[in-house]
């Protein structure tokens, strides 16, 4: 293909190039709009249904770990936004520290997951042969603070009283819980993986005023994976705190 | 038309207002507001992600075209969660009594 410098034959200007390319990722994050819509269209169901073994799964969730999370993505983003801004006014050494450093942030919140993911296997909340929501607060773990057991005990067994079908109907929660947070972990990975491609670009300082396409087009589809999530933590972790 | 710049400013305002309103989600979900805690949970989550839309990704900036295609992904998810539901709560439905798959009721307590 025809290609001067950055530029690809087809387009006249990096402009229009950019802007092109800008919307086709934005249809594609339209695709992933609606992937993601279905889940949490079967999340609204299936948690209107059986209310009650949403509220206690939530319950469960370490709202410490979900809360820094949140707060760790949300930087990852902002140090996305300034690697672009970066890009944009020619400082080609702060493209490549915001880069790193929504890398970094990124691996934080895969490394948090890997511990939360690891606490609900100890707590035998994994949807399957081995499920049990009791077993959690009869044998609490190192990481569990020993004032809430009992008051998760108890509400356990209100939740049992109101649905006896607790242990089937939670298992329904925990795998959209881990159905969900695991697709937007698999889109972290990925997006950890475009961020390592950029960082090589930058380090051969590709990215120029003129040029900054990847990196706009990267932080889209990393903005995005940071609102999946901004609607995932408090439909995951926030269910029912107030009681 | 020239490129559209956004200075760090603006993004640091938006990223404490993101903050603020984490902040204000998790105290909402400790408080008792009935049917609203949820309603509150997703307008603030809708307001963030507005403000991740506008700035962080360019939209306000970017052009008309781009901002049609924005729309219409909202449209779309709209038409898919209003019919859906709308379907759920008119119509006779057994969901609240359908038996789950068998690999649930493995283990019975």
């Amino acid at each position: 293909m025809h290609r001067t410098g950055e530029l690809y034959g087809q387009f006249e200007t990096l402009e229009q190039q950019k802007e092109t390319a800008a919307l086709g990722m934005w249809i594609f994050l339209v695709t992933e709009v609606l992937f993601f819509g279905g889940l949490f269209l079967t999340y609204t169901i299936n948690r209107h249904a059986y209310s009650t073994a949403f509220g206690a799964g939530s319950n469960t969730l370490d709202l410490g770990l979900g809360g820094f999370n949140t707060v760790v993505l949300i930087m990852s983003s902002l140090t996305m936004a300034m690697s672009v801004w970066s890009a944009q006014v020619g400082k080609k050494q702060l493209v490549s520290i915001f880069l790193i450093a929504t890398l970094l942030l990124g691996t934080v919140f895969l490394g948090v997951k890997v511990i939360e993911y690891k606490q609900k296997f100890d707590h035998h909340l994994i949807p399957g042969a081995g499920f049990d929501i009791r077993y959690h607060a009869e044998h609490p773990t190192a990481a569990d603070n020993p004032g809430k057991i009992a008051e998760e005990k108890e509400e356990l067994e209100k939740a049992f009283a109101k649905d006896p079908d607790l242990n089937a109907h939670a298992q329904l929660y925990f795998s959209l819980y881990f159905g969900m947070t695991g697709l937007h972990a698999l889109h972290m990975i990925v997006g950890a993986g475009l961020l390592v491609w950029l960082i090589k670009g930058s380090f051969a300082r590709r990215y120029t005023p003129q040029y900054n396409t990847p990196v706009e087009i990267v932080g889209l589809y990393w903005h995005f994976v940071d609102i999946v999530w901004i609607y995932l933590f408090p439909l995951l972790y926030l269910i029912d705190r107030h009681h | 038309m020239s490129e559209h710049i956004v200075s760090p400013k603006i993004y640091l305002a938006i990223f404490l207002t993101l903050m603020a309103g984490t902040a204000i989600t998790v105290w909402a979900a400790y408080h008792n507001f009935g049917a609203f805690n949820i309603v509150i949970a997703l307008a603030i989550a809708s307001f963030k992600a507005t403000l991740v839309v506008l700035y962080f990704m360019h939209a306000r900036y970017s052009p008309r075209r781009t901002q049609l295609v924005i729309v219409c992904s909202v449209f779309w998810l709209a038409i898919m969660l209003t019919l859906t539901l709308a379907d759920y709560q008119t119509r006779e439905h057994t969901v609240s009594k359908l038996v789950p798959p068998p690999i649930f009721n493995l283990v019975r307590t």
